[in-house]
């Protein structure tokens, strides 16, 4: 009932392990899919390893999530030796962050070297981190004209399919997604967290986090993912997956009447535990089956049509 | 007004004493009766504008924590005096299970590892539970928890790598004796992760129980981040005590660790 394609592989359901959240290590990333998610994303890689930011990393907030992670990771020579010779049926999506179109293409061409050996089905490129230096919006990525240079770099490097995960905190999504088309993108990833945003400790008189700002993930940013989902929808003709508070089957169903074809999850993890991809598919299919529904397909876009 | 519920809190209470252990190693006692907190589990410190760090609970009445001067952020909590506030989130993980009907048990602690080891035989001898306790250091100065050791252990075997107390050498030659000589229904061990191998190890060999308590490099200690993984576990909700078939089960135990990139180093 939830199976579906994503490129090269056909997974059990449309629901991803979102970047940045357990899969540091390839053991991590198998948890992920040993609990039942379709695919995995793992953590953005960087040209060189990073530690990220100081602690303390994340915050909860009202219905929410503040996190500053500040990209840890080991580096691309490193990251792709880890999470190489993929061989399970989930699908597997390298993620790589570049300071600009040269790094991605640098990082491009990296993966496209093994890409082989890796297994994997695609790459992500996120352009939309919103707490890290040198990176993401904070380096003025995701105008339509950076997401121009930046996607058609990666593209004249490899020929992967390719993801471009947006900020929903830019203004004009819309004319961000139809760039990211037009210079080769296979697809869009909507979104990363929203914000940043902050977190004082009335006791102490301080921001908590280690960084001060930090993006905000979970159920508070539901609504403004639902709604840059459903203008996208109708600005390109690429496939979209939805990233954003998705906690439960019926957000995910939600997601894709707005237009996704694949959803993803992170901040769910914190609230339901690595379990939790196996939940959501079990709810999405319980739905499906009170409302009368047999395929994804049905649901894809259904709150677009006209009555 | 009723607000949303937050799960990880973060509380601030003043520090009630500091007690020097060694010349390295600070006991700070909070002014809080953590009575949820168990064996085992940790709390993240935070140190505001300047970090956060995980640390084992050396005590739940009144909260303890007990500190090695060894980084940034130790040094700056090892400077904290009475009447300090300090912040800090959890309790975090799973903490040591003891089995039903256990009559004695054994713990094993290297260094300051006998921190939460002592937090542990507390409990027991509070549940009639008979604790057997072997001491590990390099020398007789990094022997710390002595006195409230002695005070729940039926009793306390010491080993120095030196031989300045106690019988010269690691745990081992301790710990291999006593399975030997006794019964126990369960041996934890918390240490340098090489010790916790071997003890797990002999455990193993004579079918004894065993628990270990394992450290990794944590950044958000709820679950999320991925940072404190060993192969596919994460430290801070699936540990850090894992019993020694889940240890043994990952590849990493006893071998390598992560650092703060996810880079696998030796151990």
């Amino acid at each position: 009932m939830l199976e579906t394609k994503f490129f090269n592989k056909k997974i059990k359901n449309p629901i991803f392990l979102a970047s940045g959240v357990l899969g540091m290590t390839k053991g991590s990333l198998e948890t992920a899919c040993d609990n039942g998610c379709g695919g995995v994303i793992a953590k953005s890689l960087t040209m060189e390893p990073r530690k990220g930011h100081e602690g303390p990393n994340i915050v909860e907030v009202e219905c929410g999530i503040l996190n500053a992670m500040g990209y840890p990771n080991p580096g691309i020579d490193y990251g792709l030796k880890e999470f190489g010779g993929w061989d399970r049926e989930e699908a597997l999506v390298i993620s790589i962050v570049g300071k600009d179109a040269k790094e991605f293409g640098m990082l491009a061409e990296k993966v496209e070297t093994v890409k082989k050996e890796l297994g994997a089905s695609a790459i992500e490129a996120a352009i939309s981190c919103p707490h890290t230096p040198g990176y993401g919006t904070m380096a003025g990525q995701g105008t339509p004209e950076s997401v121009m240079e930046i996607v058609g770099a990666i593209r004249d490097k490899c020929k992967l399919p390719l993801i471009v995960k947006l900020s929903p905190s830019i203004p004009g999504e819309g004319k961000a997604a139809e760039a990211a088309q037009k210079a080769g993108a296979d697809v869009i990833n909507m979104g990363n967290s929203l914000g940043p945003g902050m977190k004082i400790d009335i006791n102490r008189k301080k921001p908590v986090l280690g960084f001060g700002v930090g993006g905000l993930t979970g159920p508070a940013v539901k609504p403004i993912i639902v709604r840059c989902v459903y203008d996208i929808y109708k600005t390109v003709k690429i496939p979209i997956i939805a990233t954003g508070g998705i906690t439960t089957g019926e957000d995910a169903v939600e997601m894709i009447m707005a237009g996704a074809s694949w959803i993803s999850v992170g901040s769910a993890v914190y609230y339901r535990s690595p379990k939790v991809f196996g939940e959501i598919a079990k709810e999405m299919k319980s739905w499906m089956e009170l409302n009368g529904y047999k395929k994804l397909a049905e649901l894809k876009g259904a709150a677009h049509e006209k009555i | 007004m009723k607000r949303f519920e937050i799960n990880n809190k973060i509380y601030t209470n003043k520090i009630r004493k500091v007690i020097g252990e060694n010349y390295r190693v600070k006991s700070i006692e909070i002014d809080h009766d953590m009575t949820k907190a168990l064996p085992g589990q940790f709390i993240m410190i935070w140190l505001p504008g300047i970090g956060e760090r995980p640390m084992s609970i050396g005590n739940n009445v009144p909260l303890t924590i007990s500190v090695a001067n060894v980084g940034n952020i130790s040094g700056e909590i090892c400077k904290l005096k009475a009447g300090d506030k300090l912040s800090y989130r959890g309790p975090y993980g799973k903490p040591f299970s003891v089995p039903e009907k256990a009559k004695q048990i054994l713990v094993v602690g290297g260094g300051y590892g006998i921190v939460p080891m002592y937090f542990l035989a507390k409990a027991a001898r509070e549940s009639e539970i008979e604790p057997f306790a072997v001491v590990g250091g390099k020398t007789e100065k990094d022997l710390i928890y002595q006195k409230p050791l002695f005070a729940v252990c039926k009793e306390v075997f010491i080993t120095t790598d030196d031989g300045s107390k106690g019988r010269k050498g690691n745990v081992m030659v301790e710990v291999d004796d006593l399975l030997q000589k006794k019964k126990f229904d369960c041996v934890y061990a918390c240490g340098p992760e090489k010790m916790m191998y071997f003890v797990a190890q002999a455990c193993r060999k004579q079918n004894i129980p065993c628990q270990v308590s394992l450290e990794r490099y944590m950044k958000c200690g709820t679950g999320v981040c991925g940072s404190c993984a060993i192969n596919g576990k994460f430290t801070c909700v699936d540990g850090p005590v894992f019993t020694a078939e889940e240890a043994f089960a990952a590849s990493e135990f006893g071998k390598k660790h992560r650092d703060a990139t996810g880079q696998a180093k030796d151990w």
